[in-house]
């Protein structure tokens, strides 16, 4: 009971910190071709993102892996049920991971526009999938008596779920050109502080009618009502998206990157936490849904997996802020003369 | 064509394509970081741009190799859900701590080396590189032993209509896993060898930097020299292994039909496709099957006959793969040995310079043809005597899955083509 809730928070917890990490990625490539005018600013905007991106990803995998880990039969529900879906998900994070390295390594105007087309399809379609998928989890999928969910791509495509891809999209983009505004200087940081400026009242109008549609079509609010002192997570989330804007208009844009990665992972935790204890509630029975405790795996192997979380995970933050701190520096043309750079 | 076979010839096409890059990215990580060693020991800036130019093809290849892991992990569970259902509690928790303890350090370290040129002290940075080596073999020892559960399960018992972990120690000392790794990571080795060999071949038959490329070859020698040997000795002792667990493997591997004490090994030998039985039996050598099999040549060998139809492999392919892998092993210790013998007067044999230019593909061959061997041979079982590879497969529309595998093939071939192109054009370029 305790070991699948912890387990559950755990699981939570790991998405929170992918869309965290990976989601300023994949705004910033969301936003490549739009916010940059030359070569310049696309390179720019590559090596904002190069020492990061891939440990960022792996936070995914490990989300994945955990869920594969601890709640197999939600997990063989889940990837089955969504196939196409995760499909497309899996051939966008391809695209985005080879473009950066493949980018550079021809001399060609239009072998580069080949990579930076694949590399904005490789970020846009994994937020709004992401989004999709989670938001469709959130209203519960069909899974039957037998646990098999078989849902279509299309089915997928419900006026919820869509609002849910455009807000993942919507949060993504603000925290990228965020992050890009951190680590860019001149027209390229002008344009992306303005950016980010410009979506904070999409941001609150998508916010505002996601929680209000999420009332509407979900039980997700049923936990809340039922333990008044979790609101702190709602109410803590909504001020950190109104925290961002102030920053925003100051220039401080570390601040407004803490803000928003704040608000990110509340959004996700308050999902979360009003799932609970269900993975993926059905929407054709409740008693068909995939709970942590029908869907975990044995006591042994959480226990076990644990320990080994509570000792690598630390770790892992602890050497990853590090090579945050390490390339923490505006990018500027003495960086992308650098023979690494991409 | 039903989701079953549509979803094996998927999985067959990830994970041979994966395991195009992976070998080279075990292998060559070491080898750089063992150059830029030399660097920090010896100042020596020779070992820098060797460091450098070896990097970016690793680089190069490596890029593709993390991103077609990925597809691994999605497929177990869009394509064989009822298997990661069944055995999640010890397969799924060996992926999810493979990507805590190691997928995360080489994915972050490998990006602070290559960015960290300039930032991080020389001893810093060459130590990043042995992080990336060691976080590497961990994947893939991780990784080993996942499959190693699949090969010879252990450690587990049956309870509520699964496989549950009954003991954690067992799945991570299972010796078929380690034995698998110990196979595994010098075959990487040797497969990295012959890949700096060939290039500083094709350099040094042109003569290009010819001291860059005369160390270069020196070090890919001596990896496969030392590393092709200790890949074949140790595949003898696992081939016992494989004796011991997996008899109708073994009985594949060798096309060996009636069960019996003495067993012969024919020189010449074809086995009969699509039938039972051998096409050819000529010239046998008495005793030397039990003998390498058991290390006793008047040991049983059990025949495929004993075993019912429905539970054998196909014969033919594990077969032909297992003698072509043997094959090319032993080509490479003679390759190595002749290397090593006019390693000194490299110039003067341009026909054994262009010999290993052309060698370049074989390790990579070998390494395919040891995973049929491995994972065909294992058929029809997902998890070796306990669940069948028919009973895995996902509850989906066969069609869904058939848009899928041409889509990924489609991809695949795509972005393999660039990847050999990008190596192939920064092989030729030379170093900086």
């Amino acid at each position: 009971m305790i070991l699948e809730t912890i387990w559950f928070l755990l699981w939570g917890l790991l998405w929170a910190i992918y869309f965290m990490l990976d989601g300023f990625d994949l705004g910033m490539g969301t936003l490549l071709p739009f916010i940059a005018k030359n070569e310049t600013e696309r390179r720019t905007i590559y090596n904002a993102a190069g020492p990061f991106w891939d440990g960022n990803e792996v936070w995914l995998i490990t989300a994945g892996g955990v869920t594969f880990a601890a709640f197999p039969a939600a997990y063989a529900v889940l990837f089955s049920g969504m196939y196409a879906a995760l499909f497309l998900l899996l051939f966008a994070l391809i695209l985005r991971g080879v473009s950066f390295e493949f980018r550079s390594k021809v001399d060609s105007e239009a072998w580069r526009k080949v990579w930076d087309a694949c590399h904005f399809v490789g970020s846009f379609a994994p937020a709004l999938l992401l989004g999709v998928a989670f938001a469709n989890i959130f209203r519960g999928i069909p899974i039957d008596a037998q646990g098999v969910n078989q849902e279509g791509l299309l089915q997928l495509l419900n006026p919820y779920g869509l609002l849910g891809g455009v807000v993942f999209v919507v949060l993504f983009v603000q925290h990228g050109a965020i992050w890009l505004a951190i680590k860019s200087q001149g027209a390229l940081h002008d344009r992306a502080q303005a950016t980010a400026i410009k979506t904070w009242p999409i941001a609150v109008i998508g916010t505002v009618l996601f929680l209000a549609y999420t009332a509407v079509d979900t039980v997700l609010f049923n936990n809340y009502l039922k333990t008044p002192l979790l609101l702190a997570i709602p109410v803590g989330t909504v001020a950190a998206l109104v925290a961002i804007r102030p920053a925003l208009g100051a220039g401080k844009m570390v601040r407004a990157w803490v803000a928003s990665a704040t608000f990110i992972v509340g959004v996700t935790m308050f999902g979360v936490v009003g799932l609970f204890p269900a993975l993926l509630p059905s929407s054709l029975n409740p008693g068909w849904s995939m709970t942590i405790f029908n869907s975990a795996s044995s006591p042994l192997t959480l226990k076990i997996m644990l320990g080994v979380a509570l000792v690598m995970v630390p770790i892992v933050i602890a050497y990853q802020f590090w090579v945050y701190r390490t390339f923490s520096h505006k990018i500027t043309d003495e960086h992308l003369d650098y023979e690494e750079a991409y | 064509m039903d989701a079953l076979l549509l979803s094996r010839l998927q999985f067959a096409a990830a994970t041979m394509f994966h395991f195009i890059f992976v070998p080279l990215t075990l292998g060559l990580v070491i080898m750089v970081a063992i150059m830029e060693t030399k660097y920090v020991t010896s100042g020596d800036e020779t070992y820098k741009r060797m460091a450098k130019f070896w990097g970016k093809l690793f680089l190069i290849n490596f890029a593709l190799g993390v991103v077609t892991g990925i597809t691994l992990e999605f497929q177990f569970g869009t394509n064989w859900s009822r298997y990661s259902a069944y055995v999640g509690d010890i397969f799924g928790s060996l992926l999810a701590i493979e990507a805590t303890v190691a997928f995360f350090l080489e994915s972050t370290f490998i990006a602070v080396w290559v960015f960290g040129w300039d930032k991080l002290s020389p001893k810093l940075h060459a130590a990043c590189i042995w992080i990336v080596a060691i976080a590497a073999n961990t994947s893939a020892l991780w990784i080993l032993l996942a499959n190693g559960f699949m090969q010879n399960p252990v450690g587990y018992v049956l309870r509520n209509g699964r496989a549950e972990l009954a003991d954690f120690f067992d799945v991570i000392t299972n010796p078929f896993g380690w034995n698998q790794f110990l196979h595994v990571i010098p075959g990487a080795l040797t497969l990295a060898g012959f890949f700096i060999m060939g290039i500083s071949a094709w350099h040094l038959l042109r003569r290009s930097n010819v001291d860059f490329f005369t160390k270069s070859f020196r070090m890919g020698m001596w990896a496969a020299l030392i590393f092709s040997v200790l890949t074949a000795a140790q595949g003898h002792l696992h081939g016992n292994e494989v004796a011991r667990v997996q008899p109708v493997k073994l009985a594949a591997m060798e096309s060996h039909w009636e069960t019996q004490a003495n067993a012969p090994m024919y020189l010449l030998q074809i086995p009969n496709f699509g039938g039972e039985g051998n096409l050819v039996e000529a010239l046998p050598v008495p005793g030397l099957l039990s003998f390498l099999a058991y290390n006793d040549p008047s040991a049983v060998v059990m025949g495929l006959n004993d075993v019912p139809a429905q539970d054998r492999p196909p014969v033919a392919l594990t077969f032909l793969a297992f003698r072509a892998m043997v094959g090319l092993g032993t080509l490479f210790v003679g390759l190595a040995a002749l290397a090593w013998l006019f390693r000194n007067r490299l110039t003067q044999v341009p026909w054994l310079l262009k010999a290993l230019v052309y060698a370049i593909p074989l390790p990579y061959l070998a390494h395919q043809f040891g995973w049929i061997v491995a994972e065909v041979g294992r058929q029809p079982w997902i998890v070796y005597g306990l669940m069948r590879t028919s009973e895995g497969v996902s509850p989906i529309a066969a069609s869904q899955v058939a848009v899928s595998l041409v889509a990924l093939t489609l991809m695949y071939l795509l972005l393999g083509a660039v990847d050999i192109f990008l190596l192939f054009k920064y092989a030729r370029k030379g170093p900086a």
